[in-house]
């Protein structure tokens, strides 16, 4: 079995968003990054799936060289192997192109990839690499078993959940519930530093979105304090004043 | 030329977030001076497909016989439509189903994509952006699109129902190659519960609540208000509740009209998924707690108090009016 995980460097989930150049750059100073939490959730699944000598696991990243820590991270957590293509991803279908066009030709039997980058927030990339290899995806699955050949998954839709079959290859975004996040122990540390990683040029494909400006969201007004005892003057206030009830 | 929405029924009905989308497509094709088509996919009711029209639709297309969903299908059957239609916008929501779908529409039509829409395009001198929520919702980027056609994928609760118009017409629409490789095996459904993405009210605890036998306290309140519950991520990890209920940057992000938060300490991560709701409350012992610096209304409170009060007020207020 060869499953290919897409992981996405994300900024740590406490930092404190800010632009610079008058606001069309995200302010890259002081900002730690880290694997994607949710690629976290696929990437331990895709080692689960694999375990005992099932398969491999390769990760893939669209980044420049300043995602390799990131990457390192994910070969530390067990992924065998490791591609880097060599671009600063410019928007969901740029990335999403350069991830098919590697996948195309080396047989995987599953892609799998986050619920979303907690940066752009897309929930973009999955679906567009299945569109591009015209194979089925399943988006924010919530469980995933494997018998060679068919995958058994859950997944969310609205106001329930649903199972489903689909026969490989295919793509699923992965949400919490698939597997539990793990933790690098000091032999993945030590083996990931000599796990290969290749590096691949980016192929030229038309951009076709650009962001022109970011915002932060307005400062709200100070908070109101009501008594604890007068939880009839909070409704009123609900009621009247927000006018949300 | 026009604008193509394609609007979610749940179980053949349609529900206000496909109300919204239809209006936010209506508003757009007055924008660009076109007519509004709407295609809908699987069985519904020819008045549920009709009626859209009073949202804006003036013609609807009925591909009635693809049921279960399947992102490859359903996307093949839009990006058809909209071919037909001569669509230069593509419209749809920001749901589960519409996350897998969105993507794949826009690269079957070469389309720009911006995807957690949060307001109308800006549409002037043959620029066309749109603003969407990024960074978990700690920020919005202007995304402008240079294709020739843009899809868009609205958040829930992000734009205001309108309606006014009157019935549509309804045709069907046979598509060429929409087939589909998923089975599904299983529909398990909470009917009973309110969608907590498209919630205009959520009730949201935390760890202060102590553990889950404290949780009809919280259920209570959102049955009285007739909202939706949600949690902060440790108490789905502790699986005092489940997953589906963690809200926050790792969880689900809500935009609810009210969003109260019980015993929940305010953390980055938590405020990233709900900051966007109209109005915050507060209850929280700590007067300390970093969440009343983004609040609304704050309560010093133990909650195991604060909470049946607050329930029987809600109670009254609803009981008289
Ligand atoms: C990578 C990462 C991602 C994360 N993503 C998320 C996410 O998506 N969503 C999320 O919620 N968290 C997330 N977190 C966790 C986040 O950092 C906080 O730990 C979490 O939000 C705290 O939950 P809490 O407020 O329920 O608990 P606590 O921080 O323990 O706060 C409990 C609060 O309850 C109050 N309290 C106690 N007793 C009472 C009482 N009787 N009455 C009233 N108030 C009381 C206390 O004063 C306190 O403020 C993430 C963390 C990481 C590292
Ligand atoms: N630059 C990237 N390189 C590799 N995978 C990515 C990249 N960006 C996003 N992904 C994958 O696509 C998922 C969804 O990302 P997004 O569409 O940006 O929300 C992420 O969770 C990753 O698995």
């Amino acid at each position: 079995m060869k499953i290919l995980v897409c992981i996405s460097n994300v900024p740590d989930t406490t930092t404190k968003i800010t632009f610079t150049s008058n606001n069309t750059e995200f302010n890259t100073a002081g900002v730690q990054y880290i694997l994607n939490p949710y690629d976290e959730i696929a990437l331990s699944r895709a080692i689960e799936l694999c375990e005992g000598g099932k398969g491999t696991v390769t990760v893939i990243n669209v980044g420049e060289a300043s995602t390799e820590p990131t990457i390192r991270k994910a070969l530390a957590i067990g992924a065998d192997d490791a591609v880097r293509i060599n671009a600063a991803p410019r928007d969901a279908y740029f990335v999403a192109y350069q991830i098919a066009e590697y996948a195309k030709e080396q047989g995987f039997d599953m892609i799998l990839a986050g619920r979303e980058s907690i940066d752009h927030n897309g929930a973009q990339v999955p679906a567009m690499i299945a569109e591009f290899l015209d194979i089925p995806s399943i988006s924010v699955i919530k469980k995933l078993d494997f018998d060679g050949s068919t995958a058994t998954i859950n997944r969310e839709i609205e106001g329930g959940k649903e199972v489903v079959e689909v026969s490989a290859p295919f793509v699923a975004s992965c949400a919490e519930g698939v597997a539990e996040w793990k933790i690098p122990n000091m032999r993945g540390i030590m083996s990931a530093r000599t796990k290969p990683l290749q590096v691949i040029e980016a192929k030229n494909i038309d951009q076709l979105s650009a962001v022109e400006v970011y915002e932060t969201p307005a400062p709200r007004s100070a908070v109101k304090m009501v008594d604890a005892a007068d939880m009839t003057g909070l409704v009123n206030l609900l009621h009247t004043e927000a006018k949300v009830i | 030329m026009s604008v193509l929405v394609y609007v979610e029924n749940v179980q053949g009905q349609f529900k206000k977030s496909a109300f919204e989308v239809v209006s936010y497509a209506k508003a757009i094709a007055d924008q660009l001076n076109t007519n509004l088509v709407a295609l809908s996919i699987g069985q519904t009711t020819n008045d549920e497909l009709s009626n859209l029209g009073k949202y804006g639709a003036s013609k609807v297309l009925n591909a009635g016989s693809l049921n279960a969903f399947d992102s490859q299908a359903y996307a093949s059957v839009i990006a058809e439509a909209s071919q037909k239609e001569g669509a230069e916008v593509v419209v749809m929501a920001n749901s589960f189903s519409g996350k897998g779908l969105s993507p794949r529409v826009a690269v079957k039509l070469k389309a720009g994509l911006v995807a957690g829409a949060v307001e109308l395009p800006q549409i002037a001198g043959g620029k066309f952006s749109v603003k969407k929520s990024a960074y978990s919702g700690k920020a919005f980027a202007q995304v402008s699109l240079s294709s020739a056609v843009k899809v868009i994928a609205l958040n829930a609760n992000a734009y205001q129902v309108k309606d006014g118009g009157s019935a549509a017409s309804v045709a069907d629409f046979q598509a060429a190659n929409a087939v589909s490789k998923v089975k599904v095996k299983e529909v398990v459904r909470a009917t009973d519960k309110i969608s907590l993405p498209e919630a205009e009210l959520v009730v949201s605890a935390g760890r202060g609540m102590k553990g889950p036998e404290n949780w009809n306290l919280v259920e209570n309140l959102a049955d009285a208000l007739g909202a939706a519950t949600a949690c902060s991520k440790p108490v789905s990890d502790a699986g005092w509740r489940p997953h589906e209920e963690h809200v926050g940057q790792t969880g689900i992000a809500v935009s609810p009209n009210l969003y109260i938060a019980i015993g929940i300490s305010g953390a980055i991560q938590h405020l990233a998924g709900v900051s966007s709701s109209k109005t915050i409350v507060v209850i929280n012992k700590d007067p300390e707690a970093p969440f009343f610096k983004v609040a609304d209304y704050g309560i010093v409170g133990d909650a195991m108090e604060v909470l049946p009060k607050l329930t029987e007020a809600v109670k009254a207020y609803k009981g008289q009016s």
